[in-house]
């Protein structure tokens, strides 16, 4: 049942592509009916090319802009990561080719494991925490309450906030002199914590940050993949003599799978690219401590006063090419459900 | 079922309109970029975002433009974002007719081949003095003119050093200056806030320290680069410094000096202005020595600089338009607004006159050096970008003074142009 779900929203694409030939069918398939003189099959074939066209022009706006913002975009950026611009090549436009050198630079860095590492916890510890607490609250919120529908949307504050507001919130808040979280310490008897400024603690400190930005994200598509599964299953279960904790592990759980899924890989996409609440946060720093590769890719090109543009691509492809793992990971999973 | 695919449908729609707008409102700056050149008139880029068409400023740029006999379409923009515009714009064959720049950046935009020598204008810079016209000189020529010179110098709360019973004047070397940020500290109060960020500023704010205790920037790892950078570090450590200093812009660390809990604040002079709001009794000392006498402090202020166009028979005009801005008396005006210090002595002796106060200011200017000059050029962001990373592991306790500079130095030989 599940797994029929999950194959319908995959093909949804691909029927609503075929529409536009769809409606011609039953004129087409009229046809034989009547006697087959030559006239009408060549106006059938005229018919057939002419909504072949039509097919193509409604295909025509989104290749056009498939073409202009991410074709263009990404051969632009492989082009880059595969020549030796300096800042007089770049407006020249004659940078020499030079093959994997910047590719070997980047992973020769001495920064390039820890961008690394920290990327990596970064992306999985939000997503896992922003996973089990947007879970957390969405079953909490099926229950239906009184001004839990108020509450919901209370939960979506932070997905409404321009990320340049809710980071430099976040900011002030762990700021280690001033900020009120050390105030709320000191309250409770603990020593200040240098939040944002201490090698051990800045990294923590926009995980934290990026979880709360991305709980309303989980919670809105975990919610609604929990309205689809019938109650009649809870009311089976619960004649059987299944807790709730049962129920949860047996019937919600396994039901929310392809909802799950899809909420983590979208999640995985997101975090991974983060940028800029880390950038307004700690600027990658102190040191190195909190540089992801998205803002080490920033700051080859942007960060310093003298831009380094090829590097710079380099760490951004590198970047794409982890997402696009995870990609074709989930598809494989998404395939074998559907087996 | 129809809910799910509803909500996630949602969702896809949702992110796609966010990416297209995001993508619409870069690829939109770029264009509003672009399509300000060639227009009729002669356009002019500046990093004064905070200048809105009514301001003195913007009059000013209109009005010689006037004289010129053209109008001048002015953009203000983000400091880091112009240098970035810049080299995008000179790509596309539409770079400004005149361009406002931050003095480091210079380096880089000649460096880039898009920018005219002064000489080549016939526009003369005899008066400008030489260590401030220095940050935009490469191989001996001059690429651009300062509009005005700022640097840093030591702000001091007078009501804080009196409780803690310290005499400003005997504030000549880092061993007074770490002795008086003790007995402010013993009296309850905080001892001094500066700019560590991991950003140019860092490194603009650190390097009077560097310099003072005789550093040399193309060997950040020498026993005196160390020194400075363990001065820092100590008083970090102590409690002599506030641990968010590695986080402070400028500002964020004006805004600590100007809460009256600190005795001091190394900041520019920009923030003149400003101090004058304050509430409290203040004075400028200019940054000590290791061993005494004034550190030289580098010199900030922007460069007008004349972008090269494929039609040269706009030059006269620019020419007329640069020189008016930099003509003696929108000097004067100029670096009033912006709380600067003139290129020239005639009218640095002019500001003096207007204003007492600005006196230390203008010997802190002459003794300053310029980030870019000594030949380093475009090696000095390199080196700068080596150098807050540094100071930002060392302050922080990631590395000790000295390994963070042998890793910056390793950095910066390895760096391939």
């Amino acid at each position: 049942m599940t797994t029929a779900r999950a194959d319908r929203l995959q093909r949804s694409p691909a029927t609503s592509r075929a529409t536009p030939a769809g409606t011609d069918g039953p004129a087409e398939s009229a046809g034989p009916a009547q006697p087959a003189d030559p006239g009408a099959r060549a106006r059938g074939r005229r018919q057939r090319r002419r909504s072949q066209l039509i097919a193509w022009g409604f295909v025509a706006p989104l290749v056009a802009y498939l073409a202009a913002f991410y074709v263009y975009p990404l051969y632009r950026n492989l082009d880059l990561s595969l020549h030796h611009y300096t800042v007089r090549s770049f407006v020249d436009n004659d940078a020499p080719f030079s093959g994997w050198a910047n590719y070997s630079q980047v992973l020769h860095d001495p920064t390039f494991w820890p961008a690394m590492r920290n990327t990596m916890v970064f992306t999985l510890v939000s997503i896992l925490l922003q996973y089990t607490a947007g879970l957390a609250l969405a079953v909490f919120f099926n229950r239906g309450f009184r001004l839990s529908g108020t509450l919901r949307a209370l939960f979506l504050v932070p997905w409404l906030l321009p990320l340049i507001v809710s980071s430099s919130t976040w900011a002030w808040m762990l700021n280690s002199e001033s900020g009120v979280v050390n105030y709320g310490l000191h309250l409770v008897g603990v020593g200040p914590v240098d939040w944002l400024t201490s090698p051990n603690w800045a990294l923590t400190s926009v995980i934290i940050a990026n979880i709360w930005i991305g709980i309303p994200f989980n919670l809105v598509i975990l919610y609604s993949g929990l309205q689809n599964i019938p109650g009649e299953l809870y009311e089976a279960a619960s004649l059987d003599g299944a807790g709730s904790w049962q129920q949860f592990r047996r019937i919600t759980f396994p039901l929310l799978r392809p909802v799950s899924a899809i909420t983590l890989l979208l999640g995985l996409v997101y975090t991974l690219k983060v940028f800029d609440l880390i950038w307004i946060m700690t600027k990658g720093g102190p040191g190195n401590a909190s540089s992801t590769l998205a803002t080490w890719s920033y700051r080859f090109g942007f960060g310093s006063l003298l831009p380094q543009f090829g590097p710079g691509a380099a760490v951004g492809n590198i970047l794409i090419l982890i997402a696009l793992v995870f990609g074709l990971f989930y598809i494989r999973v998404q395939r074998r459900q559907a087996a | 079922m129809r809910h799910l695919r509803r909500a996630l449908l949602a969702t896809v729609l949702a992110t796609g309109t966010l990416a297209s707008a995001a993508a619409c409102s870069s690829s939109g700056s770029t264009t509003a970029g672009s399509g300000t050149a060639k227009a009729a008139g002669y356009t002019f880029w500046d990093p004064y975002p905070q200048f809105d068409a009514t301001s003195d400023w913007a009059k000013l740029v209109a009005s010689c433009g006037t004289q010129a006999g053209v109008t001048v379409k002015r953009t203000g923009m983000d400091t880091t974002d112009l240098g970035n515009k810049a080299l995008l714009a000179a790509q596309q064959g539409n770079a400004p007719d005149v361009m406002l720049v931050d003095n480091p950046v210079v380096s880089t935009l000649v460096q880039a081949g898009i920018l005219n020598k002064t000489s080549d204008l016939g526009l003369d810079t005899s008066a400008i003095q030489s260590n401030i016209i220095g940050a935009g000189t490469v191989d001996g020529a001059s690429y651009g003119i300062p509009i005005g010179a700022n640097t840093l110098a030591l702000y001091y709360n007078k009501n804080v050093l009196k409780a803690a019973g310290v005499d400003a004047a005997g504030i000549t070397n880092w061993a007074t200056l770490t002795a008086a940020l003790n007995k402010v500290k013993a009296a309850g109060k905080k001892g001094i806030t500066f700019s560590a960020i991991g950003t140019e500023e860092g490194s603009f704010q650190f390097e009077p320290w560097f310099w003072g205790a005789g550093g040399d920037l193309t060997k950040l790892n020498n026993a005196n680069g160390t020194a400075a950078l363990s001065l820092w570090k100590g008083w970090v450590s102590d409690g002599l410094a506030p641990n968010d200093v590695l986080s402070n812009t400028q500002t964020t660390s004006w805004q600590e000096f100007a809460t009256g809990q600190y005795a001091f604040g190394e900041n520019g002079t920009w923030q003149l202005a400003n101090a004058d709001k304050a509430g409290f009794p203040y004075g400028v000392i200019s940054i000590p020595a290791k061993d005494g006498g004034a550190a030289p402090a580098p010199t900030g202020g922007e460069f007008v600089t004349v972008p090269v166009q494929k039609d040269t028979s706009r030059y006269d005009v620019t020419k007329k338009i640069v020189s008016c801005l930099t003509s003696s008396t929108n000097l004067l005006s100029t670096d009033t607004t912006l709380s600067y210090i003139a290129p020239t002595s005639a009218v640095q002796a002019q500001q003096v006159a207007k204003n007492a106060e600005l006196k230390p200011w203008v010997t802190a200017v002459a003794a300053a050096k310029g980030r870019t000059s000594g030949g380093l050029g475009t090696k000095y962001p390199v080196i700068s970008e080596q150098l807050w990373t540094a100071v930002q592991s060392a302050l922080s306790g990631g590395k000790s003074p000295q390994a963070a500079l042998d890793a910056a130095q390793t950095a910066v030989a390895n760096h391939q142009g």
